[in-house]
C-alpha cells in the first residue's frame, strides 16, 4: 500500500486519529509519520535509550532483534532482549554475560569500557573484623530462617550471640 | 506528618549560603550508586529480597561509625505529602518517593539518613549514597561521601567487576557510579540570552544540565543542575576536576554577564530586581513557580548589590518552604489545597517583613 500522504513511498505506519467524533485512519510512510510527529523507528532511535538500542545493534538501524537477542544471564535469567527494552540490567552478573555486547555500549556512552577509578576489594569471607563477621551472620540466619532451615538458625543465632 | 526534627540539622545544613561561591552556585551534591552482590537490581528484585536489602544496609549504619543515629524513613510506608516533602528537600529522588504515580513506592523503598549524607535504599540501585554541600565545594562534598562508601563497602559486599567498576542497574551510571552535581543560578547569563550557547558548549565537554529538581525536571527561576555525563574511563578525582573546572568558568561567565548587565542597563536591571521584589513584599497570591522566578529577581539584586539588607540564607530558605509540601506542612492545610497560592504569598510577605524591615 502506497503512503496516503506523498503517494510515492510505502505505507508503513497506521496512524488513527479522531476528528469531529469520526475516526480517520491514515497509512503513511515512515517520513510522512515524522512530519506528522508520529514516533517512529528511526525518531525512537534518537532518544538515549535509542542510543542504547543503536549500540546494541551496531548500529542497525532497524528494531529488528538480532540473534544475540536471546542470550541469557544465568543469574537472573534476564535476556540481552529485556535489556534492551528497559534499558536496564537484570544483575551484576550481567555485566559478565552480555560484556561483548556491552563493551561496544559503553565506548559509546562513556568513551571508555575500563574502569579507572578506585579499585574495591570485596570484604574477605575469613575476614577478622568481628562488626563484618556479624553483619554476615545475620544475613545467614535470615536466609536460613527463610529456608525454614531451623538447625542452622539455631546454631547460627549461638554464634551470633557469642560475638555480641 | 513526619517530625522533620528526626532530620538532623534538618537536612538543611546545606542552605545556610555559607559555603564558596554561594551566591550563584546554591549547592553542590554527590551521588554514589552502589549495589549489593548477590541480589538483582532494584526493578526486578522481589520484595523480600528489597527489605533483607533495607536490613543490611540498616544494620551496617549502625555498626559503622557515620552513620549511626542515622534515621529511616521508610517511603512505601509514608502517606505522599511526607514524601513529597523529602523529595522537595532533595533528600529523595522522585521516582523513590513514588510521586510520578498513584500506588505507594515497593516495600523496602527507604531513606537512611545521618547528619550530612543520606542513603536512598532500593531506588534503581540498592544504594544510592548522596551528601549535600552549601555553595562551590566538590571536594568537601565528596570527601564526605566517600568516607560514607568506605565505611558501608567495609561491611556490605559491593557488586565490582575488575573491567567495568562498580556495577549499575543502568550502564550509564557504571564504573565510578559518580554524579556530581552543582545547582546553579544564572539570570545574568539568560538575560544576556548568552545561556543557549553556554549550555550547548556543555555539552560538548561532557556535561549534563538539567532542572531544579534534577533528571527530568524543568528549569525554574533560572536554576540550572550541572553535572558529569560519564562515569566510566575516568577516576573519581579526575572528574571531580573536570566539572569544577568547567563550574568554574560558568561562574565567572554568570558573573560577566552581571557586569555586562550593570553597566549597558542599570536602570532595567534595578527595576526588574525592585518590581520582583515588590510583588514578592505585596503579591496576595503567587503560585510556586511565579515564585521562584521572583525570588530568582530578587536573588540577582542581592547578588549585584542593588538591594541591601537581605540574606542570600533567607531567599535560600524561600525557596524551600514555598515548595507546595513545604508550604502546606508549615500552615498545616493539605498540599492540594486551592488556596495554597494566598497562603504562600501571605507567607513570603511575613518572612520579608520581618528579615528585611
Amino acid at each position: 500500500m502506497l503512503c496516503d500522504n506523498c503517494k510515492e513511498r510505502d505505507a508503513v505506519i497506521n496512524l488513527t486519529q479522531v476528528e469531529h467524533d469520526s475516526k480517520v485512519t491514515l497509512h503513511l510512510c515512515e517520513r510522512c509519520a515524522q512530519e506528522k510527529g508520529v514516533e517512529t523507528g528511526v525518531t525512537v532511535l534518537k532518544s538515549p535509550l535509542g542510543g542504547f538500542i543503536t549500540a546494541m545493534g551496531k548500529g542497525a538501524p532497524s528494531m529488528l532483534p538480532s540473534p544475540a537477542d536471546g542470550l541469557r544471564c544465568a543469574a537472573c535469567g534476564g535476556t540481552l532482549r529485556d535489556f534492551r527494552e528497559a534499558g536496564r540490567l537484570g544483575c551484576a552478573q550481567c555485566y559478565e554475560a552480555f560484556a561483548t555486547h556491552l563493551r561496544d555500549l559503553l565506548r559509546r556512552l562513556h568513551g571508555s569500557s575500563q574502569h579507572v577509578g578506585e579499585r574495591y576489594v570485596t570484604p574477605g569471607e575469613h575476614d577478622s573484623d568481628p562488626q563484618r563477621q556479624l553483619l554476615d551472620l545475620r544475613e545467614q540466619l535470615r536466609k536460613a530462617v527463610e529456608n525454614e532451615n531451623f538447625e542452622l538458625a539455631a546454631e547460627l543465632r549461638d554464634r551470633i550471640r557469642v560475638l555480641e | 506528618m513526619i517530625d522533620l526534627a528526626l532530620l538532623p540539622d534538618g537536612g538543611m545544613h546545606w542552605l545556610d549560603a555559607s559555603g564558596p561561591k554561594s551566591s550563584i552556585v546554591l549547592s553542590t551534591r554527590i551521588r554514589l550508586a552502589r549495589n549489593l552482590q548477590g541480589y538483582v537490581f532494584g526493578q526486578r528484585a522481589r520484595d523480600n529480597d528489597r527489605t533483607a536489602i533495607l536490613t543490611r544496609v540498616e544494620e551496617a549504619a549502625a555498626a559503622g561509625e557515620r552513620l549511626r543515629g542515622a534515621v529511616t524513613f521508610r517511603l512505601d510506608q509514608m502517606e505522599r505529602p511526607d514524601r513529597q516533602l523529602l523529595h522537595e528537600r532533595h533528600l529523595v529522588s522522585k521516582e523513590l518517593a513514588g510521586l510520578d504515580r498513584e500506588s505507594r513506592p515497593r516495600p523496602g523503598a527507604a531513606l537512611v539518613v545521618g547528619a550530612s549524607v543520606g542513603v536512598m535504599v532500593n531506588e534503581e540501585d540498592h544504594l544510592r549514597l548522596h551528601g549535600m554541600r552549601s555553595g562551590f565545594a566538590l571536594e568537601e562534598a565528596y570527601a564526605e561521601v566517600e568516607a560514607i562508601d568506605a565505611e558501608l563497602g567495609r561491611l556490605l559486599p559491593f557488586a565490582f567487576h575488575g573491567e567495568f567498576g562498580y556495577l549499575t542497574s543502568c550502564p550509564t551510571n557504571v564504573g565510578t557510579g559518580l554524579r556530581a552535581s552543582v545547582l546553579i543560578h544564572l539570570p545574568g547569563l539568560v538575560l544576556t540570552r548568552e545561556i543557549q550557547k553556554v549550555l550547548q558548549g556543555l555539552t560538548q565537554v561532557g556535561l549534563t544540565s538539567r532542572g531544579l529538581y534534577g533528571e527530568g525536571s524543568d528549569v525554574v527561576g533560572n536554576f540550572f543542575q550541572l553535572s558529569n555525563q560519564t562515569t566510566l574511563g575516568k577516576s573519581e578525582v579526575e572528574l571531580l576536576d573536570h566539572l569544577g573546572k568547567i563550574v568554574r568558568q560558568v561562574v565567572e561567565y554568570e558573573e560577566q554577564a552581571r557586569e555586562v548587565l550593570l553597566k549597558t542597563a542599570e536602570l532595567t536591571v534595578a527595576d526588574k530586581v525592585w518590581r520582583a521584589y515588590g510583588l514578592l513584599r505585596y503579591a496576595r497570591s503567587l503560585s510556586f513557580e511565579e515564585t521562584m522566578n521572583l525570588l530568582s529577581g530578587v536573588r540577582l539584586g542581592v547578588g549585584l548589590n542593588l538591594i541591601p539588607g537581605l540574606s542570600v540564607y533567607t531567599l535560600n530558605k524561600l525557596l524551600i518552604f514555598t515548595q507546595p509540601a513545604h508550604l502546606a506542612a508549615l500552615e498545616g492545610r493539605p498540599t492540594g489545597d486551592p488556596e495554597l497560592p494566598t497562603v504562600r504569598a501571605a507567607y513570603v510577605r511575613r518572612v520579608l517583613d520581618t528579615e528585611a524591615a
